[in-house]
């Protein structure tokens, strides 16, 4: 049986397509504007040579966009991610996820049930949005920013917790002659001071794991632990795609609710 | 005479309140009128809010011009059984739309509560009939920000501000006695009535009977299936604090009947099984109902609010506590000071409250709800958030303003919470 899952973030759109419990494809494109769009996009290229939508036995759809998707069975990237997860590593509790804009700490409970969550408030700081505020200003890529930090000898402090202010804190600090690659540390460990809280707020509890596209970034991984004081755990799968994953599991269940 | 005409003798700006109510009948509708299987009770509440800058104030006026006095606060400190018994009439001000808190910001901080905001600045926009007509508005000190709103509304309106004890022992509870005792000599003088002891025990029976029949809505909302929605309950409770006592009473119970006859043959609110979820917090004023209309949106049903608009309006029947008008008015006091609002301290009876709340309204959930800004609520959410967890109650924390812009990050945290609760 195929069973598909669609996960329309903010930024980019993932897709996940199984086949007897199992991964056969996966796919992620930019979301753009056009939410829709994106999810057909996503799950066209993933099931082109695959018999098409017609061999798809289950389909939830998650993600920011998930409502301005035609199809399938709507649920939140919190039970889905929580779902996926512990698809792929029972023992972990603790999901900390790092999206484009928000941030979420998602309290794993038995059988991959979401059990409870925190997430940050209308601010972009400690999100995606705020690396990609900061690497633009200082006109590079986002991985080219976690790259350059992993080079630093010592991070800057960067204190505002604005994104915008955090621009004019950086271009200030590269214009008194600190080194790019400690101003770029420092932009790293801010958003792992502020993940940190967040996920401090909640507790962290059992073995963790750090999931969303943000994940990707070097050296984030690394700041976040520091920050925790505690290891994050590896999953045997792309950190970007747990939400799809999840969210394909969710349909090959086919549990009624959620 | 017809609403426009009422309107301009009360020297509103026409033009703003057209914008105003311009977008209620729509919000409303999409919220209230598409629920599936409402009470046919609610028709009489619908109306009300159909014609909530209309009717009501034209009653309101008949009542001055038969030299009646309209009193207007916003909250439940405020004691209408003293207004009644010296034959005026008392209101709550809107404070509930997010429209005038642009205007308000004019003066205010930005950082200040909506429901704050959103009152001056109906006050300042000319667009709430009920101020207009109020010959005084009462104010109580419970929290910095109305505190100190006081001040700036004293510039356009007859204020007159009571000062609400921040703990409840004994000498607290003696200086509320003589709070209330001020207050009544202020209500003599602005309606040129003197209050004996049979007045005040009439308006604490007008009081009392509004608040047995509210009681007795809350009780019938423990049924499962609860047979009324949590957005058609809060209505009414909201609703409460405007109508005519006695007319409004009668309502209630006419509601309260038909729902028994629903629980007797296990006809619900909804069609379908839901977590039951009790929303404990800041006050609701009118037309804020986002956050109920989202979670009834996305699949929870409210059957509680622990709030000014909830329960803590309900704290019972006035018993005199001892002869005479004294008596009434300590026992007035009592009543009272069994609410359990943010602003004291410390407040553990409201956790207490809480987690009675949920035992004997079966929830399955409770959503701790804080305006924006709104500190004693934002800050008892810790300690709450704490004791309902060590009972083993799921918890969600929301905290919002008026606004539109933060819908998609609440429907995300409202549907995730609502997810984790499907046993």
């Amino acid at each position: 049986m195929k069973a598909l899952g669609i996960d329309i973030g903010s930024a980019w759109t993932k897709a996940v397509l199984l086949e007897g419990g199992e991964i056969v494809a996966a796919k992620a494109i930019p979301t753009g504007p056009d939410f829709a769009k994106a999810g057909l996009r996503a799950a066209r290229s993933l099931l082109r040579g695959r018999g098409g939508l017609k061999g798809v036995k289950g389909l939830v759809v998650t993600g920011y966009g998930r409502d301005a998707f035609p199809r399938g069975r709507k649920v939140t990237e919190l039970t889905c991610q929580a779902r996926g997860v512990w698809g792929l590593r029972p023992s972990v509790r603790t999901i900390i996820d790092v999206g484009g804009q928000d941030t979420k700490v998602i309290r794993i409970g038995e059988e991959g049930r979401l059990l409870t969550f925190v997430m940050n408030d209308k601010c972009a700081a400690g999100t995606g949005r705020f690396l990609e505020a900061i690497a633009r200003a200082l006109r590079m890529r986002v991985w080219e920013l976690g790259l350059l930090a992993e080079q630093a000898e010592l991070g800057c402090s960067i204190n505002s917790t604005c994104t915008v202010f955090a621009e004019t804190e950086v271009i200030g600090l590269l214009a008194s002659g600190r080194a790019k690659e400690d101003v770029c540390r420092g932009v790293i460990e801010s958003v792992g001071k502020r993940v940190a809280a967040l996920a401090l707020s909640l507790g962290v509890e059992g073995e963790v794991a750090l999931v969303g596209g943000v994940a990707k970034v070097p050296c984030l991984k690394e700041a976040l632990e520091e920050e925790l004081g505690t290891d994050l755990v590896d999953l045997p799968l792309d950190p970007q795609f747990t939400g799809a994953y999840g969210a394909a599991l969710l349909a090959a269940d086919g549990r009624s609710w959620p | 005479m017809d609403n426009r005409s009422l309107w301009e003798s009360l020297g509103m700006d026409l033009d703003r309140h057209d914008q105003l109510l311009a977008v209620l009948p729509q919000v409303f509708s999409g919220i209230y009128l598409e629920q599936p299987s409402r009470p046919k009770e609610m028709a009489y509440f619908d109306q009300v809010v159909a014609d909530i800058h209309g009717a009501r104030v034209k009653e309101l006026l008949e009542h001055k011009g038969r030299g009646g006095k309209v009193f207007a606060s916003f909250c439940i400190y405020v004691p209408e059984e003293i207004i009644y018994a010296a034959g005026g009439a008392s209101i709550g001000l809107c404070g509930g739309a997010e429209l005038p808190i642009g205007t308000a910001e004019r003066i205010l901080p930005r950082n200040l509560c909506p429901l704050i905001k959103s009152s001056v600045g109906f006050k300042l926009e000319r667009i709430c009939p009920y101020f207009e007509v109020a010959d005084l508005v009462v104010g109580e000190t419970t929290c910095d920000g109305k505190k100190k709103a006081w001040e700036v509304l004293s510039e356009y309106v007859p204020m007159y501000v009571m000062e609400l004890p921040q703990r409840k022992g004994k000498r607290d509870l003696e200086f509320w006695e003589g709070e209330l005792w001020e207050f009544l000599h202020k209500v003599e003088e602005i309606t040129g009535r003197t209050i004996g002891e049979e007045d005040l025990r009439r308006g604490i029976e007008v009081t009392d009977r509004k608040r047995r029949a509210l009681a007795r809505l809350f009780e019938l909302r423990k049924a499962d299936p609860v047979p009324i929605s949590g957005l058609d309950a809060l209505l009414v409770v909201q609703l409460g604090f405007f109508d005519d006592p006695p007319r409004f009473a009668a309502k209630v119970e006419e509601l309260c009947e038909e729902l028994e006859r629903r629980i007797e043959v296990g006809e619900g609110a909804f069609p379908d099984w839901r977590p039951r979820i009790v929303i404990s917090g800041s006050p609701m004023a009118i037309p804020n109902w986002k956050v109920h209309a989202l979670v009834e949106k996305l699949g929870g049903a409210v059957v509680c609010e622990e709030s000014c608009t909830g329960t803590r309006a309900l704290t019972g029947t006035t018993e005199p506590e001892g002869d005479g008008i004294g008596g009434l008015i300590k026992g007035i006091a009592q009543r009272q000071l069994r609410a359990n609002c943010a602003c004291f301290t410390p407040n553990q009876e409201r956790v207490e409250d809480v987690l009675r709340l949920c035992r004997e309204y079966a929830a399955d959930g409770v959503i701790l709800y804080s305006l924006q800004f709104c500190q004693p609520f934002i800050l008892e959410a810790y300690r709450l958030e704490r004791a309902l967890r060590g009972e083993g109650i799921p918890v969600l924390r929301i905290e919002t303003d008026y606004g539109e812009g933060d819908m998609e990050a609440l429907k995300l945290r409202v549907k995730g919470f609502l997810e984790s609760l499907v046993r």
